[in-house]
This record gives structure tokens, sequence and C-alpha cells, in this order.
């Protein structure tokens, strides 16, 4: 048993965590309220190699861990969500899982290496208006057209699909068969019949493109299969384990965020005579909120080590991992914004925003309930 | 070209704070950091190995075993190569030792184009030890340098940085070049190169005393020159009085200051 971080994992930190103090800070609140986008980071960051953090060098990636991959997220988490996010889908989940586990030579060639360097950006499209929890009421389909495939279909809320070049489609290539008719495909956003919803205002975490993928009569070649017909929902499903650590990492960094403002809140605001610090009812708050942080940070390293030892309980402990990082989240910015009393629900205080990004946390990559649902099953099996 | 740069691991001084009573730094729990206009020195030389093909950056760095993680970080910056030069026998050298032992290594390496240097390091701030390391070698020292241009046949133009000029000088090579930083922006380690440096991709080597062939009588404590008399925080200015009233009164009260604080004297 040892919690001690490698030296290269702690210069790994120390190295995020100077980036983001230089670069993603300092715009984080412009960012929120201009909804602007977060591309110049992120290019920023793949020319520095950090992309596929757990992909060997040969094959692409950076060659390190998805303990890093948790490191990395939550630093900074700590001072921008919407650049977290983002970030947590360019260094590992979903999408490079779906690729690198099970993308051909050529699928990998075509979209995971460039999408690693940073030149060709892409989303992962399950959710649709009528399925989200519920992936078999799915109604994109995927109709088999000699060697073609004809996709017609809306997804919703599809995280990075108004910068995506290509999107991974989940769509039915048979309906009688439920999740275990889903299918994969690799669609180009260029493709004929293609098209991109505006993009989706939000509560929180509104430097995040988030947006709607529509597709009428798309045409894409059976190559455009990843894996095989009828494996979509399964691979989709292994894959998202990955990005459940990513986003309870999120979740961690947003809450140690707002614990440090409302430390540092706590010490400067003199209210009868004293720092507010120095009242228990606020020293209470603050030690809730820090030892919540730290069982969280437990859970997320725990959840990584065992992604790294590929231990089969992974999908368990990340999934609890981001219950409870999530819901942590949720309580620390609550309370942040608490201590920092009427400042704290203006703009001028960064803790707002914070409690904003942090109730994502709980519904995307799977909402609380469904977690819940899915932990249940592995206790009583 | 082959560069040499040589680096100095440092407490973080942003982050440092004095014991009152001894006068001296408490270094408990301080990070620690490449002083930074070593790291400046490296991005120079770095950034005449991106334009120049076939250009290699090898790092030297003389301090304890810890300094081990200034030189990963420096070759996950883009660095080569690096050398740590460790000693017991080097302990408690001053400038004039130091210079000895860096200058006895870069020696040992022989074949090289330009030593970079960090104009001074924030713990000591003495700015003598790359001026030091140019007199051993004896080769052209060129200091408070900002940026470095190659103009071939080991020719270089160097832009030197001062309180109220800029400099334009050429030097030849073998020289030594000592790097202001806060001018020009540095580069970020490289995520990919930091795994990579913590795993045995670049060339670590560990320089004692032996390897180096250097005398006793030129290094450590005991050999130093430098005598510390003593170490002192500074005392805190007081901070100023705001006079206010009509000028007249203002001027009353500031006479009367003065007078109060023997700065002035009534005439008898």
């Amino acid at each position: 048993m040892d919690f001690e971080l490698t030296k290269a994992q702690e210069q790994f930190r120390k190295t995020i965590r100077g980036f983001t103090e230089n670069e993603i800070r300092p715009i984080a609140g412009a960012v929120d309220r201009y909804e602007a986008t977060v591309d110049d980071n992120i290019k920023k960051l793949a020319a520095l190699h950090i992309n596929g953090i757990a992909i060997p060098v040969e094959e692409g990636g950076a060659g390190g861990d998805h303990v890093c991959y948790a490191i990395a997220c939550e630093e900074v988490a700590k001072a921008c969500t919407s650049t977290a996010t983002l970030v947590s889908a360019k260094l590992a989940g979903l999408l490079i899982e779906m690729l690198y586990y099970y993308g051909t030579p050529a699928q990998k060639e075509k979209y995971l290496q460039p999408f690693l360097q940073g030149e060709l950006e892409g989303c992962f499209g399950l959710t649709e208006p009528e399925a989200g929890s519920d992936p078999g009421r799915l109604c994109t389909t995927a109709i088999k057209d000699g060697s073609n495939y004809i996709i017609n279909g809306t997804k919703t809320f599809i995280t990075g699909a108004p910068l995506a070049d290509f999107a991974i489609v989940m769509a039915s290539t048979n309906k009688s068969l439920g999740t275990k008719g889903i299918t994969a495909f690799l669609v180009d956003c260029d493709t004929p019949g293609f098209s991109k919803g505006k993009p989706e205002q939000k509560m929180g975490q509104r430097g995040l493109p988030v947006g709607e993928l529509i597709m009428k009569n798309v045409v894409v070649p059976e190559t455009a299969i990843i894996g095989k017909e009828g494996m979509g929902f399964r691979l989709a499903m292994k894959s998202l384990d990955c990005g459940r650590l990513g986003i309870a990492s999120v979740a961690l960094g947003i809450a140690e965020g707002a614990y440090e403002a409302a430390v540092k809140y706590s010490k400067e605001r003199v209210q009868f005579g004293a720092p507010i610090c120095n009242n228990q009812a606020i020293q209470f708050m603050l030690t809730d909120m820090k030892m919540r942080i730290d069982a969280a940070q437990l859970l997320v390293y725990r959840a990584a080590v065992s992604k790294d030892k590929g231990s089969s309980s992974f999908p368990f402990e990340a999934s609890m991992a981001k219950v409870y990082a999530s819901e942590v989240a949720m309580f620390v910015t609550t309370k942040a914004v608490q201590i920092h009393g009427g400042y704290g629900y203006m703009n001028d205080y960064p803790v707002e925003r914070m409690m904003r990004d942090a109730k994502l946390t709980e519904i995307y990559e799977g909402t609380s309930e469904i977690q819940r649902m899915v932990l249940a099953r592995t206790i009583l099996k | 070209m082959k560069l040499i740069v040589c680096i100095k691991q440092v407490p973080d001084t942003t982050e440092v704070k004095l014991d009152p009573k001894t006068g001296t730094l408490i270094r408990d729990g301080v990070p620690s950091i490449i002083n930074p206009d070593d790291r400046a020195a490296l991005e120079v030389a770095l950034k005449m190995k991106d334009a120049n093909l076939g250009t290699t950056v090898t790092v030297i760095c003389m301090g304890p075993k810890q300094a081990d993680a200034a030189v990963r970080e420096a070759l996950a910056m883009g660095a080569d190569s690096a050398i740590i030069v460790s000693d017991r026998a080097f302990a408690g050298s001053d400038t004039w030792a130091t210079a000895n032992v860096i200058s006895s290594a870069i020696q040992k390496i022989m074949d090289y184009d330009l030593v970079f240097c960090g104009r001074q390091a924030i713990d000591g701030d003495t700015a003598q030890v790359g001026p030091q390391i140019a007199e051993r070698l004896n080769i052209p020292q060129v200091t408070y340098a900002r940026s470095v241009k190659v103009l071939g046949d080991s020719r270089y133009e160097v832009c030197r940085e001062l309180d109220d000029e800029q400099q334009i000088v050429e030097v030849t090579g073998p020289a030594l070049i000592t790097v202001v930083h806060g001018l020009e922006p540095i580069r970020y380690p490289d995520f990919r190169r930091i795994f990579q440096a913590y795993s045995g991709v670049f060339e670590v080597l560990n320089w004692s005393q032996e390897e180096l062939k250097i005398d006793a009588n030129k290094i450590g404590l005991k050999s130093s020159p430098t005598n510390v008399k003593c170490t002192f925080p500074p005392e805190l200015r007081k901070s100023g009085i705001r006079l206010e009233g009509t000028n007249e009164e203002m001027v009353k009260q500031l006479f009367d200051n003065m007078l109060g604080e023997h700065i002035l004297k009534r005439r008898a």
C-alpha cells in the first residue's frame, strides 16, 4: 500500500498545474461569461503531446498512464471546467478507447492519429432526444444498402459536436435486437446529408461546445463500422468506464478549486472584527469540504490505478468515483458560495460558476442514478 | 552545434520564508525549481536547437541527488542528455569552487560550441559563476544575454539586455553566454518527454570528484575563499506617515516630526 505519486507523475502534475495557472485560469471567467471556445488552449496542449495520455508513444500517444489522466482533469478543473471536460476527452475516454481498442489500422490512421495530434476534432454520438439513460430507445437507423449503410437520425447534447470533423455515431442496424442491434459508425461531418444544430446554451460549463448532429440519408461504407455490426453498444459501454474516470476527476478538481477559493476568502473576509474563518460555523464547513474532497480523491486515484493495472474491478470503481466525486463537487461548491455570502452569488468571484459547472458532473457520462443502478447490479451479483 | 547549459536547482523563493531567529532559509516543504535565469538560458539553447538541425543540448547540474528532478525537467523541455555533478566533497562550495567543478566537467566533455548559464541564481544572487567558468575555460564571455543568432563559421550575434540599453555584440565560439529571464517566453516541459525522461530514454550521467579528477583543494567548503560573516533578514522599512490639513499645518507637522526624530535641530 503506497499513496505516493511517482516522480514522473509529480513532474506531470507540476507541469499541468503551471500551464493551468498561466494559460487557463486567467481566461476561465471570460470563457464562462461569453461562452467562448477554449480551442487555443486545447491546441497548445496538443502541441505539448498530452493527448492520448496512456497510449504508447509509438502509437501517437503520450506514453503516460491513467493516474496522470486523472491528475490532468483534476488540475485543469480547479480553474476551468469547460476546458477540463474537453481535456478529459482528448487525453483518454470514450472516443479514444473506441478507436484505440476496436478500430482497424486504417481507421486509426485516418482518425485516431490526427485526433491525438490535434489536427482533427471528433465527438461521440449516442444520446438522442428520446434516448438518454435508455439506449434501447435509439431511433437513429443505419440501413444496409449493398456495401454501404444509409444513416438517418438525430443525436443531441453531443460534447464537442460544434467543433467536430468526424463523429462516432451509434445507430440501430437491427431494431428488433434492441441494444444488441446497435452498431458504431465513423462518419465524416462533411458527408452529404450530415449537418449540425446550433450550439446549446447551458447553465454551466458554458465554454464547452455541445450540440446536435443531424443525419439525413448519410451514406457511409462498410469500412466505417467500428468492431462488428451489432457490437456498438457493448464496445461503447466498455469505453464509457474510462470516460467516467475522467468526469470523476473533473468533479474532484471543481471541488478542490472551490474549496481553495473558500479557504482563501474566509481568511480575508473580516466581520465582527475578525476574519470569518475564526468562526466555528465556517471552520466546520471547511472541514466537511476537505474530508469529502480527500475521500473523493482516494476513490478517483484508486480507480485510475486499477485502470493502469488492467484490474477487473475498474468499471465498478470508476462508477463509484464518478457518483461520489460529482456529489462532493455539488456539496463543496454550494458551501463555497455560502462561505462567500453575497459575494459568492456574484460573478466577480469564481465560486458561483463552479457551482453551476459542478451540476453537470452529476448528469453527463451517466447520471448518478444510472451509476447507482449499475453499482447495485455488481453488488448483488 | 554542441551546446551546454548549466542549471541549478534552487528553492522557490516566492514561497520561502526566513527563520527570524537564525536568519536562514526555512527549506522544509519549499518546492524546488530550476533557477529562472537558467531556465531562460535553456530556452535560448533549445531555440537554437529548433532552428539548426543536428544541434544537441547537454545540461549540466551541480547539486545534491535531489537535483535529479531539475535535470529530468530540462530533458522534458527538450535537452538531449544530462550530467549530474554530485559529490559530498563538493558541499559548501562557494562560487570559486563551484566554477572549478563545473568547468572541469565541461573540460571533460571537451567538444562544445557554446556554454550557457543563467545570469544569477535566486538563492545566492552573485552572478559570478558564469563569468568564473568562462575564465577557467579561457573562452570569451557575453553576459546578460536575451537572445542569440547563429551567423555561421562559429560566429554568433548576441543581444545583451542592460538596465538602460540593449547591445548587439558578436562573439566567436567556443564562448560562454549568461542569460537573463523575464524577456522571452519559455516553453513548458513536453508531457511525452516527461514520461521518457523518467524511463531511461535520455542519457543521464552522474559524475563525482573521481570522474572529474579534480583536486580536493579546489572544491568544497574548506577550499572556498568566501567566508560568510553573518546572514540576517533585512529590517522592514517603516511605512510613511500621511499628513493632513492645510499646507501650513502640514509643513508644521513635518518640521515637528523631523525635530522629534532628531533629523533637524533647533538653533540654540
